[in-house]
């Protein structure tokens, strides 16, 4: 079905070595057999690719979104055009966006890294400005009644009591981008999407592989999730987790 | 190149205008379907947990595990137990859009002020009349706001439905060789604007129901 995408897909792992299973003929939703002998050369790669690209994202999107934030903190003036900006970029629908870069970028890896970092912004800038916006009045004014210069506020005052809503947006954006990253399949063969794809479009929907991709990627994205709540709670032990 | 794919989307518009308007109508189905059964669903629950104040976990378990399943995935496993389809990408949307409106429903009743709860109570309201009367128009606002954030989610995750032969818009992003880059942005713009004006509806009802909730002095 479907054989819309761009990227060539990698076609259906079938087992064309020794004898298929009988689970494997009558394409069962779990066939061990295939799990273990395809752990290796499909579902763990693409693990791998997966978390690659929600990391680099994450991490330049951070980046980004750090500047733009202090960008609009300081000057209240820009808060407006670059908040609209963000909310432009995320208003875009993730396969309209990957393809649209395309022409610029080509089906590469980076494509599908500026569609999703770009996406991030929106709930990064977001959120990074909001925690710095915060922080009470009071506590600056005393910051400063102890002599500290404006730099060592921002350090040792206003980014510390930020860091909750902080982090809040890395854990939100984290999870949102291994999400999107699914649909990086629609233009190359990478990440845990690939899988999914190549299943989907096997002629009678190969379900072993449905499942074990789809379900990597749902367990995937909830363990990032839990292992971010852990890290908010450990680094700000002050703020109560949401 | 980027802008003259912007001048070919402004000429496929009016070109191809009644497309459009047909798979926006067809998204609008698939999203409207969803956004109501999990209405259905969530809200009877959310407001029955937050009157009760129980289920405060359950209530913050179900928003990040909801937050967290990738719509790729979803539907693609829904297409392995459903067949392909507009059954299909329902249920996965229904799914994405339960966890924002569960929680907000939640929260917007779990935190009316119960002194207000108290004075219905001592009034000689029944508990159906306080969640009625009392916490459903205290809690409106903030109720909307998760089904705003629902709908909104829901459209955009929708087009992906279009991969799988869910039609809408979606169709039209996801047959650049049929269509061509104008045609992708063209839809992506009617996908936005589709969400921009839903969300602009329901901030609309927000927004009055703050006020008609607003104290008078």
């Amino acid at each position: 079905m479907t054989g819309f995408r761009l990227a060539d897909g990698g076609g259906p792992v079938i087992p064309n070595f020794g004898q298929p299973s009988a689970c494997l003929k009558h394409n069962g939703w779990f066939c061990t057999d295939w799990m273990s002998n395809h752990w290796g050369d499909t579902l763990q790669p693409a693990l791998v690719q997966h978390i690659e690209l929600t990391l680099i994202a994450v991490g330049i999107g951070f980046a980004i979104a750090f500047l733009l934030a202090l960008v609009g903190f300081r000057w209240r003036l820009f808060d407006a055009p670059l908040g609209g900006l963000t909310d432009f970029l995320y208003a875009i629908p993730s396969l309209a966006l990957f393809q649209l870069l395309v022409p610029l970028t080509g089906l590469t890896v980076t494509t599908v890294e500026i569609g999703l970092t770009s996406y991030t912004l929106f709930i990064l800038y977001r959120n990074i400005l909001a925690g710095l916006r915060s922080v009470p009045g009071e506590v600056l004014e005393s910051a400063r009644g102890m002599g500290f210069t404006r730099l060592q506020t921002f350090v040792r005052v206003e980014l510390p009591l930020a860091a909750p809503a902080i982090l809040a947006g890395i854990r939100i954006a984290t999870v949102a981008t291994i999400s999107i990253a699914t649909v990086a399949a629609f233009l190359i063969q990478y990440g845990l999407g690939a899988p999914i794809f190549d299943a989907i479009e096997t002629p009678d929907l190969f379900k072993t592989e449905l499942l074990a991709s789809g379900g990597l990627a749902i367990l995937l994205a909830l363990s990032a999730d839990g292992l971010l709540a852990v890290a908010q709670r450990a680094l700000t032990p002050w703020s109560r987790l949401r | 190149m980027l802008a003259s794919t912007f001048v070919e989307a402004f000429r496929f518009m009016p070109n191809h205008f009644s497309l459009l308007l047909a798979k926006a109508g067809e998204t609008a189905e698939l999203a409207f379907t969803a956004l109501a059964i999990a209405l259905v669903i969530a809200l009877p629950l959310g407001l029955w947990l937050g009157h009760k104040h129980r289920g405060l976990l359950l209530a913050l378990s179900i928003s990040s595990v909801g937050r967290s399943l990738p719509s790729v995935a979803l539907i693609g496993l829904g297409i392995g137990i459903l067949g392909v389809g507009f059954w299909n990408n329902t249920v996965a949307l229904v799914v994405l859009a339960i966890p924002p409106i569960l929680t907000n429903t939640y929260f917007a009743v779990e935190g009316v002020d119960p002194d207000a709860v108290e004075a219905a109570r001592g009034m000689g309201l029944t508990e159906t009349q306080i969640l009625t009367r009392v916490e459903l128009p205290l809690g409106l606002p903030l109720l909307l706001a998760g089904f705003r954030i629902a709908a909104v989610f829901v459209i955009a995750t929708a087009t992906i439905a279009g991969i799988f032969g869910g039609g809408g818009l979606g169709d039209i992003m996801a047959r650049q060789v049929t269509y061509g880059l104008g045609g992708i942005f063209a839809a992506a713009l009617w996908v936005a604007g589709l969400a921009l004006l839903t969300a602009g509806a329901l901030g609309l009802a927000q927004r009055a129901a703050s006020r008609r909730m607003a104290p008078r002095t």
